[in-house]
Formats: C-alpha cells, sequence, structure tokens
C-alpha cells in the first residue's frame, strides 16, 4: 500500500521530467508521459481496492512521526476521488495526442510533461495529511495551470490568464495567512491533531477560521460571488487544457473543503453555505443561459453545479455529505466529456459559436451521441449518473428540512436543461451552416480524429460505469462521508 | 510577538491591496509581493518569541525560535519569487502584444454597456415618433 500511495504522486512527476529531457522527440515523450499517468492511476484504483478491505492506510514519510514530519492519508475519501481524477487525465491526454498536430491543439513539448506534474499534483493534494502540504500541492497544480492556460501566447490568452493568474495568487496569499492563524491558535498545521485542537479554541477563532479557509478554498472552487474569473478564463485555452481544468480544478477547491470543514465540524457555518451554495447554483444556471458560445456556456455550469456540492457540504448531515461526494464523483467525468465534446465540434467545423453552427446531428451522429449523454446527466435525468447525485443532494436537504435550498437546486436543474436544449439546437439541428462562413478547419488525419473521438467516448463510457454501478458507488461515498464527520476515525489512524 | 512585527504586516498587507488594486500590471505584481512578505512575516509571528538560532546539539533547546514556521516561510518565499517571475513574464507579454501592460476592458463589460447604449437609443426614437 505504501508503495501505492507514493506512486501516485511520484510516478507522473519524475516521468514528467523524462518526458521534459525529451521533448523533441515525439515518441519518446508521448510514452513517458502515458506512462507516469497509467502508472498513477492504475496504483490510484488498486488503493481504492485496499482500502476498501482494509481501511485507511498512512504514509509517514521520511519516517517521522505524525507530529513532526509530513503524512499521507489514503483514507476512503481520497481513495474514492483519486482514481476518477486520475483516470480522466489519462484520457484527456489520449485526446491531447490526437489533437497535436491540429492547429487547435496545444504545444505538445509542453503540455503532456505539464499535465503529468498536474496529476501529481492533484494526488498530493487529495493524500496530503497536513495542511501545508496541502498549500504545497494547490501551488503544483496552479504553477502548470497557469502555464498550460497562457504557454500559446495569444492575447485573449494573455489577458484572461492575468486574470486568472492573480486571482489564484490572492487566494494562495490569503491561504498562507490562513496557515499562519491556524499555526498561532493551535501549534499544528497537521490535520488529525487539529481535528482535535480546533473544536477546544473559543468559537469565535474556530468559526474565524473556518470563514477564512471557506473563502480560500471557495476562491478556487469558483463559489459566488468569487467566479468571475471562471468563465472568462477557461473558454480561450486549448480545448484540452479546458477539459482538465474544468474536470479537476474547481474540484479540487470542493474536494478541500469537504475534507476540512467536515472534519473539523464547521456545522455554525452550515447556513451561510446553504445561501452562498443556492446563489451559485442559480447564478451560474441563468449566466449560462445568456451566454452564445458552447464553452463559455459550459463554463457557466461548472459554477453552477459547484453550488450543488456546496449544498450538500452545507447541510452538514451524513446524508448530505454523501451526496457531494458522490456529485463530485459524478461531475469530473461528465464535465471533462462535454470540453471535450465541445472540441470535437471546434475541430469540425471550426467555431463552437451557437449563430455560426449547426445541422451536426446530420453531419455527425457520432458527436450527437456523445454530447447528449453526458448532457442529460449534467441536467440530471434518469437514469444516468447526474440523476443519482442531485436525487441524493436533493433528498438530504429535503430529510434536514432546508427547502430554500432545495428549490433552488430544482430550479438550477430546469434551467441547466434548458441550456442544454439551447446548445442542442443551435449546434445539432437547424441548417448547415455555409462553409464559407466558417473559418478554416485545421487539416486532420483519419487515425488523430479516431483517437480523439475514442477518448471521449472512453470518457462517457467511464461516465455510464458510474450511474450502472451507482449502489456501490453511493455506499463508499457513505463510508468516506461517515469516516470523515466522526474525526475520531481519521485521528486514530493517522497517530496511531 | 513583538509591535513592529505587527506593524510591519498591517503596512505590507496595506499597501499590497491598495497596489493590486491599480491599473498597471506592474504595480499589481509589486503589490502581489509585498502581500507575499506580509504573509510569510505572519508565518514567522505565529511560530512564537525570537529565541536563538535552532541549531542542533549547539543552543540549548528550550531557548531555540521555533523552527518549524521558518521552513514553512522559507517555502513560501521559494513559491512566490517564482511566481513574481512568471508574473512578470506575462506582463512582458502582455506589453509586447498590445503596447502597454494596463489591464484591459473586460469584454463582456463592453458588450453589456453597447446593449445598454442600443436599448436607450431605441427608447428615444420610440418617443419622438
Amino acid at each position: 500500500m505504501t508503495v501505492l500511495v507514493s506512486l501516485t504522486i511520484l510516478a507522473p512527476l519524475f516521468l514528467a521530467a523524462a518526458a521534459l529531457g525529451t521533448r523533441r522527440l515525439p515518441r519518446a515523450r508521448d510514452f513517458f508521459t502515458l506512462a507516469g499517468l497509467v502508472i498513477a492511476a492504475v496504483s490510484s484504483m488498486l488503493m481504492l481496492n485496499g482500502v476498501h478491505h482494509d481501511g485507511t492506510h498512512v504514509v509517514h514519510v521520511g519516517g517521522w512521526s505524525a507530529e513532526l514530519g509530513i503524512v499521507l492519508v489514503a483514507d476512503m475519501f481520497a481513495a474514492l476521488a483519486l482514481p476518477v481524477a486520475l483516470s480522466l487525465i489519462v484520457i484527456v491526454e489520449l485526446f491531447a495526442i490526437g489533437q497535436r498536430r491540429t492547429a487547435w491543439g496545444s504545444n505538445p513539448e509542453l503540455s503532456g510533461p505539464l499535465l503529468s506534474v498536474l496529476a501529481s499534483g492533484v494526488s498530493l493534494a487529495m493524500l496530503t495529511g497536513d495542511l501545508f502540504t496541502l498549500f504545497v500541492a494547490f501551488e503544483l497544480i496552479l504553477v502548470s495551470s497557469y502555464v498550460l492556460l497562457t504557454h500559446q501566447g495569444q492575447r485573449g490568452q494573455i489577458q484572461s490568464g492575468m486574470t486568472y493568474v492573480a486571482m489564484n495568487l490572492l487566494a494562495s496569499t490569503l491561504f498562507l495567512f490562513g496557515l499562519a492563524f491556524v499555526y498561532a491558535s493551535t501549534g499544528t498545521v497537521n490535520m488529525a491533531l487539529l481535528t482535535e485542537r480546533i473544536p477546544e479554541l473559543s468559537s469565535g477563532v474556530r468559526i474565524g477560521l473556518g470563514a477564512w479557509f471557506f473563502v480560500v478554498f471557495g476562491t478556487k472552487a469558483a463559489v459566488f460571488p468569487l467566479f468571475s474569473w471562471l468563465p472568462d478564463s477557461y473558454p480561450t485555452a486549448p480545448t484540452t487544457i479546458t477539459a482538465i481544468f474544468a474536470g479537476l480544478l474547481t474540484k479540487i477547491g470542493i474536494y478541500a473543503m469537504i475534507r476540512f470543514h467536515t472534519l473539523m465540524g464547521m456545522d455554525d457555518l452550515g447556513p451561510v453555505m446553504l445561501i452562498i451554495a443556492g446563489l451559485t447554483m442559480i447564478i451560474g444556471a441563468v449566466g449560462a443561459l445568456a451566454q452564445g458560445n458552447v464553452k463559455r456556456i459550459l463554463s457557466f455550469h461548472i459554477i453552477s453545479q459547484i453550488g450543488y456540492m456546496l449544498m450538500g457540504l452545507g447541510l452538514f448531515t451524513a446524508a448530505g455529505t454523501t451526496g457531494a461526494i458522490l456529485f463530485l464523483l459524478h461531475h469530473m467525468p461528465v464535465k471533462t466529456v462535454l470540453f471535450l465534446v465541445g472540441g470535437l465540434i471546434e475541430n469540425d467545423q471550426g467555431t463552437s459559436s451557437l449563430d455560426k453552427s449547426g445541422g451536426m446531428a446530420r453531419r455527425r451522429p457520432l458527436i450527437a451521441a456523445l454530447f447528449v449523454i453526458p448532457a442529460l446527466s449534467l441536467a440530471g435525468l434518469p437514469p444516468f449518473s447526474g440523476f443519482v447525485a442531485k436525487l441524493s443532494v436533493i433528498s438530504a436537504g429535503i430529510e434536514a428540512g432546508r427547502p430554500i435550498v432545495v428549490t433552488a437546486a430544482l430550479v438550477a436543474g430546469a434551467l441547466t436543461l434548458l441550456s442544454m436544449t439551447k446548445i442542442w439546437l443551435g449546434v445539432f439541428w437547424g441548417p448547415a451552416p455555409d462553409p464559407a462562413d466558417l473559418p478554416d478547419t485545421p487539416t486532420e488525419t483519419r487515425a488523430n480524429r479516431r483517437m480523439m473521438r475514442s477518448a471521449t467516448a472512453l470518457a462517457v463510457a467511464g461516465s455510464l460505469f458510474i450511474s450502472v454501478f451507482a449502489g456501490t458507488v453511493y455506499d463508499m461515498s457513505e463510508r468516506a462521508a461517515n469516516d470523515l464527520r466522526d474525526a475520531e476515525v481519521y485521528r486514530e489512524a493517522v497517530l496511531s | 510577538m513583538s509591535v513592529s512585527l505587527l506593524v510591519a504586516i498591517a503596512g505590507l498587507t496595506g499597501v499590497g491591496v491598495y497596489m493590486i488594486t491599480a491599473r498597471s500590471l506592474s504595480r499589481i505584481i509589486l503589490g502581489f509581493s509585498l502581500l507575499g512578505h506580509a504573509a510569510v512575516l505572519a508565518l514567522l509571528a505565529s511560530g512564537g518569541p525570537a529565541g536563538t538560532p535552532p541549531l542542533a546539539n549547539q543552543n540549548d533547546p528550550s531557548t531555540i525560535a521555533n523552527p518549524l514556521p521558518q521552513a514553512l516561510a522559507l517555502t513560501a518565499i521559494v513559491i512566490s519569487f517564482g511566481l513574481t517571475l512568471f508574473m512578470l513574464a506575462l506582463a512582458q507579454r502582455q506589453q509586447n502584444l498590445t503596447g502597454d501592460d494596463l489591464v484591459e476592458d473586460d469584454l463582456e463589460d463592453i458588450r453589456i454597456a453597447r446593449m445598454a447604449t442600443d436599448d436607450d437609443d431605441s427608447e428615444t426614437e420610440g418617443v419622438e415618433s
């Protein structure tokens, strides 16, 4: 187990270095990148199996005790989220290999190795057992994302990249201040020790710390009113990059929030979180309706969906946390797939603007099919994974007696469906556009196209997998939620 | 915690936040590095009173300063140094592309402002006819 946990972090990091070293040799570079990512993804799946049977596994890095050194904690929550996240990065890398010879692709010399570094950061962020390592992991993810977003150096990318960097830098600085506050008030940054010491603080300090970290993680997760950087910056990047940002980056913020606020028992923040969750859902969904471009509509949906996860967390009941975790697991693949399909549309006709496109359902039925499954899932229609996830969050809300936020969730769901219909009408139905109006489509070979479509199909299959095994996934999420809510379990695993 | 440290943190944070709100990217970058310094000082202050250097087997463990926040601060300094350089590179690129380093107007804002003026025009036309 110790080897598996370490491999998820180290394999992509070291092989990223190898891939950078061989960046001028496409075959060696792609091999090293994919090898690192696949090793990490397979290790994380084996880790899930191990944690499922033997319970939480703790790695003391360098053999230091938990009070002194860095610990990696593979608990149920981390073990559930990590395989999903890492498999998605593998799929996106496959898509990128298919796309990279086209004009829309990102620079392969940089994007492959950087995706690996990002994967390593994601593993570290999910597994770490102390707040400072979480900060370092966030920086690892963010630094690679800054470069991925801006490395093509086009004007729009630099402009929105600047907003993105500034916003995240501000959040990171606030994170550092928060670490100072936590250390000053408790004398540790280890989460297991914090679960013991934070509840002993006076309620003012405790709520203050909780609210501070809510702002820090909330900026990364793009909750209302800290979301404005997201729809500006995400659509400007190459498709593969946007897909991975959309599927993972904001989710790391919400993951950290679920872990921190549930473990520390910040139940007092519940009502505030619910209000913000409701506003995030509604404003994201309404914002999506006003957009005229596939990628921008999807970007606003990210915000709206973050609201559901926040709602599950804000209820602070076992069912609510379970719902939030389940929603997280469902959302990552579905969102990534939708952006990949957006990329296929863009590749096919040169634009993802709704006004300029049409008739895709007839010309490209495969792309239409790949779009409709995750789109219906995102809107929460049965029998897809989105339905199971939304149902569990909403029924947890009803159980907890919070009718207002439940209403907001239902309204946002209807609005999501409406804007998906808008994409369908604009892109897939209607007359095909006049070829003269369209910009030049990138030249792509049959092999490239097959690679991109297979990668997308693989991700769709993955999201269907979650809905087929919804019962098992729900049980596991429930166990993860219970382990998080009962800090005793976590503390015992880490400190003993 | 010494008062001078507290005053330094407050001053750096104040100036840093003021500079982040500026229009020019170079000022924003300077603002972020000042804010980063403030955060590092706050980390240092969180470690308790100052003491002798925390060197093993040389100084009495009861009089040494807390080494942990120093280690954390060092990591944070390295990270903020790298990010400052990256932001400077971005600002340089912006300068090459647009000829200045000002933050540009948001495209959506411009679009909405134009829609608003269009609406005003149509209303006044309606009144006149």
